[in-house]
């Protein structure tokens, strides 16, 4: 049933799987990562996230766009070619 | 460990059908982080609004409202004087402070929002606007807007055998909105998100009209690779094209200044919709620019 | 305590905004709607009115800031005319499709070109197909009434729709009448505090207004306003009724009123203050013996088909006088609406009036000849000279 006034009640709920559109696939290296916050501030789905004070890509929505690949600062993120 | 300097709440939920490497969710994720949760957000149509909200899936998780493509400022006025209204007379929102953001593109904003926004910033509502702005209408395939600068190429100015990409210079949105005498006005780009950030804090933190043109590198639109979206906003500023300042108060301070800016034709060999620039409009354009800066001095 | 006074209608219109307590208001300045908005700055500005006024750049910013403020749980009014009604086009169906109980008057004026500040309802019937609900006033008190009852429509859970409430410009705008204002804590009780459970913005509770409506889902969200617009009839009806008993004042059955349609073979159908007239010739001419009905339109939006027919039952030649025209059919909008369901009937059609043409006495009794007399579908355009 569509809602009165097309009103979506549910926050956040685009659960749509981005990461199917995935052609390159960012691979972090924990180690090697320093914290700087540079690939979780630009990244535009909002899919790398903290968890146990380490940083983590949602493979789930991750659009493999790369841009995390190319601001970290210490290299710690590298791409490779997505397998479908 | 050094200390975490962006919050992690994220009120732009992933899941959104913007393109790979979209500037427009990154400025919307900065912005949302510097203004929190007690915010309310009016969207004007547009690529953002499109991306994030195909019935029935919504990537907001703030109250966030969209009326149509030239009103975000108008729809904006209307949310703000009712928070006003109903905190003083049905004791609504506890009192609380609610930052009242619009969002609205190039073309909603320099164009055909253009009267409404004039008229929400006249009247002195406590809001914030943030352009941003991709300088084209992308959401209906990159038309040419007047936010489009000098030569780039879009489909209604394209590389033709006489004309050759955009014939007008870029309107100056912020320096229009000073012209308003609002309390804030700011440039900002998501290169920089600590600056941005910092600037939608004071906008909001600010009583009145507050108003910021976010550059936003568009994929798409500008046709260059995915991962190079925050190179390119930072190209922007670096080469002066994107200057980064702020007028508080009237009082007019650039809040980053490159040590030595770069030469223009970093910025603009990057990006296929300026293919066509010969050395001498290369030229032309610096000279553009540089006259430009030295205005702002820069 | 309620007190009668001497007032146009848009300042009725005016009155009956502030004695309901609206929240917010956003309105911009047009003939012959102006005094309204004048006098609702007046109410603020002296504190008679706890509202915030929105004195916008345009019409199409005064009903986007009134969505606004609707869709943030605000009590809103705005008040505009042709032109300006005419600006605010695009977004009208945006107010009835995000289902947020705005009230609008209307001061019924013509559309350019060539410009033209008098009446017609060219611009409101223009307006038929936005989703939104349209009443037709007779005179002031009607007005002031009908705003009243607007608000009760508009923000019942079964309905959510806009109302427009329409006025003739000058005729009723510009023309001072007695006009009995009903105690304000009576008004505020009768339609109570807007209280929304489907639309507001509120950070404690994030809700997406506005979204993209996918083929998915457009044509539902469609249907859904047709709905509240069948549930509308029902609901102006019954709120007619309650404010009869409570202010002893009724419109028909909300929907329509009939004036000597039992007696009459040829009976008028007509919106607005010209019903006036029409009753004054037909009391006239029951003098003499003859008998015309009236049937007046009061609710144009939704359209009640069930009644309109019901009551045109025993009717032989039925004359629809329109204010308005829909070119390239050479008929009224009230015409075309109402022809497809009276097709067992003899119908004409007069379109009367337009850009402020006098409509006069003898122009309804020669409407009443000429419908007796005329073939089934014929158009006839009165007062109009020879050219
Ligand atoms: C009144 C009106 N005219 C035109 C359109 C079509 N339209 C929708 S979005 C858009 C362009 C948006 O450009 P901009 O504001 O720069 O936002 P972007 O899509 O680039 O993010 C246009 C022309 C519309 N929706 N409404
Ligand atoms: S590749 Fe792009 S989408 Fe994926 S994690 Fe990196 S920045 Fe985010
Ligand atoms: S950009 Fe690199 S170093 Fe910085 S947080 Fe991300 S992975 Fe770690
Ligand atoms: S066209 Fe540009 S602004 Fe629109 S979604 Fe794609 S990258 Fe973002
Ligand atoms: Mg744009």
């Amino acid at each position: 049933m569509v809602t009165v006034g097309t009103i979506i009640y549910e926050p956040g709920n685009s659960t749509n799987k981005t990461g199917s559109w995935r052609v390159f696939k960012p691979i972090m290296d924990k180690d090697k990562c320093v914290m700087c916050e540079n690939c979780f501030i630009f990244c535009p789905e909002g899919c790398i996230k903290e968890k146990d004070g380490k940083f983590e890509i949602d493979y789930d929505y991750c659009k493999g766009c790369l841009i995390c690949v190319n601001e970290c600062p210490v290299k710690a993120i590298s791409s490779i070619r997505e397998e479908k | 460990m050094t200390e975490k300097q962006f919050p992690r709440e994220e009120y732009l939920a992933s899941g959104h059908r913007g393109c790979a490497g979209c500037g427009a969710a990154i400025i919307v994720r900065q912005a949302l982080k510097a203004a929190g949760k007690d915010t309310i957000v009016v969207n004007a149509t547009g690529c953002l609004e499109v991306m994030t909200t195909p019935y029935p899936e919504t990537a907001w998780r703030v109250p966030w409202i969209h009326v149509a493509f030239e009103n975000a400022a108008a729809a904006a006025s209307g949310v703000e004087r009712a928070i006003k209204v109903l905190q003083r007379k049905r004791k609504k929102y506890a009192n609380k402070k609610i930052n009242v953001i619009a969002f609205g593109g190039d073309g909603g904003t320099a164009d055909i929002g253009f009267q409404a926004l004039s008229g929400a910033m006249e009247r002195g509502h406590n809001m914030l606007y943030i352009m941003y702005d991709n300088e084209a209408y992308m959401n209906t395939g990159i038309q040419r807007s007047s936010s489009t600068p000098l030569l780039a190429s879009t489909t209604t100015s394209p590389v033709g055998t006489v004309i050759k990409g955009e014939d007008r210079p870029k309107k100056d949105m912020a320096m229009i909105i000073a012209a308003h005498g609002v309390p804030y006005v700011a440039t900002a780009c998501l290169s920089y998100p600590e600056d941005f950030m910092n600037k939608v804090k004071k906008a909001c933190e600010i009583e009145g009209p507050a108003f910021i043109h976010a550059l936003q590198p568009c994929t798409t639109g500008w046709k260059y690779d995915p991962k190079y979206t925050v190179k390119i906003g930072r190209l922007a500023v670096e080469t002066g094209v994107f200057p980064l300042y702020e007028i508080k108060n009237g009082e007019f301070k650039i809040t980053y200044r490159p040590l030595k800016r770069k030469p223009l034709n970093e910025y603009v060999k990057l990006q296929k919709r300026y293919r066509h620039l010969t050395d001498k409009d290369i030229e032309m354009l610096q000279k553009y620019i540089d006259e430009r800066c030295k205005l702002l001095g820069l | 305590m309620s007190k009668v006074k001497i007032i146009t209608g848009t300042s009725a219109a005016a009155e009956a905004a502030r004695l309901c307590d609206v929240d917010v208001i956003s309105a911009y300045p047009i003939t012959p709607q102006t005094t309204c908005v004048e006098k609702l700055a007046e109410f603020v500005a002296n504190g008679e009115l706890d509202a915030e006024f929105i004195k916008v750049e345009s019409e199409h910013s005064a009903i986007s800031a009134c969505i606004g403020a609707s869709a943030t749980g605000a009590r809103t009014f705005t008040a505009t005319s042709s032109q300006g009604l005419a600006l605010m086009h695009e977004v009208l169906f945006i107010a009835s499709g995000m289902r947020l109980p705005i009230v609008m008057m209307n001061a019924n004026r013509a559309l350019s070109a060539p410009i033209n500040i008098w009446n017609d309802q060219q611009d409101s019937i223009s307006q038929r197909d936005t989703g939104w609900i349209q009443i037709y006033a007779a005179d002031n008190q009607e007005t002031l009434d009908s705003i009243i009852q607007a608000f009760k429509i508009a923000e019942n859970e079964k309905v959510l729709l806009p109302v427009m409430v329409n006025l003739d410009g000058f005729i009723l705008t510009h023309t001072v009448e007695p006009v009995e204002l009903p105690d304000e804590e009576e008004v505020r009780d009768f339609v109570g505090i807007y209280e929304p459970k489907h639309a507001y913005l509120d950070p404690d509770r994030p809700i997406t207004q506005g979204p993209v409506g996918v083929p998915s889902c457009y044509m539902e969200s469609k249907y859904n306003v047709q709905n509240a617009m069948n549930n509308a009839e029902k609901v102006i009806m019954d709120v007619n009724e309650e404010f009869a008993k409570k202010f002893g004042r009724k419109y028909g059955n909300g929907l329509i009123e009939t004036y000597n349609i039992e007696n009459a073979e040829t009976v008028l159908v007509a919106m607005g203050s010209v019903c006036g007239t029409i009753k004054e010739v037909i009391d006239d001419l029951k003098q003499e013996g003859k008998e015309y009905g009236l049937l007046r339109i009061r609710t144009y939006r939704p359209l009640p088909i069930n009644h309109i027919r019901e009551a045109l039952k025993n009717a032989k030649n039925i004359a629809i006088l329109d204010k308005d025209i829909t070119f390239g059919m050479n008929k009224g909008a009230v015409y075309t609406d109402l022809a497809g369901f009276l097709k067992d009937k003899k119908t004409t059609n007069y379109i009367v009036g337009l850009g402020g043409r006098d409509i006069r006495q003898d122009d309804i009794k020669e409407i009443m000849k000429h419908a007796e007399k005329a073939e089934d579908g014929e158009t006839k355009w009165m007062g109009l000279k020879e050219q």
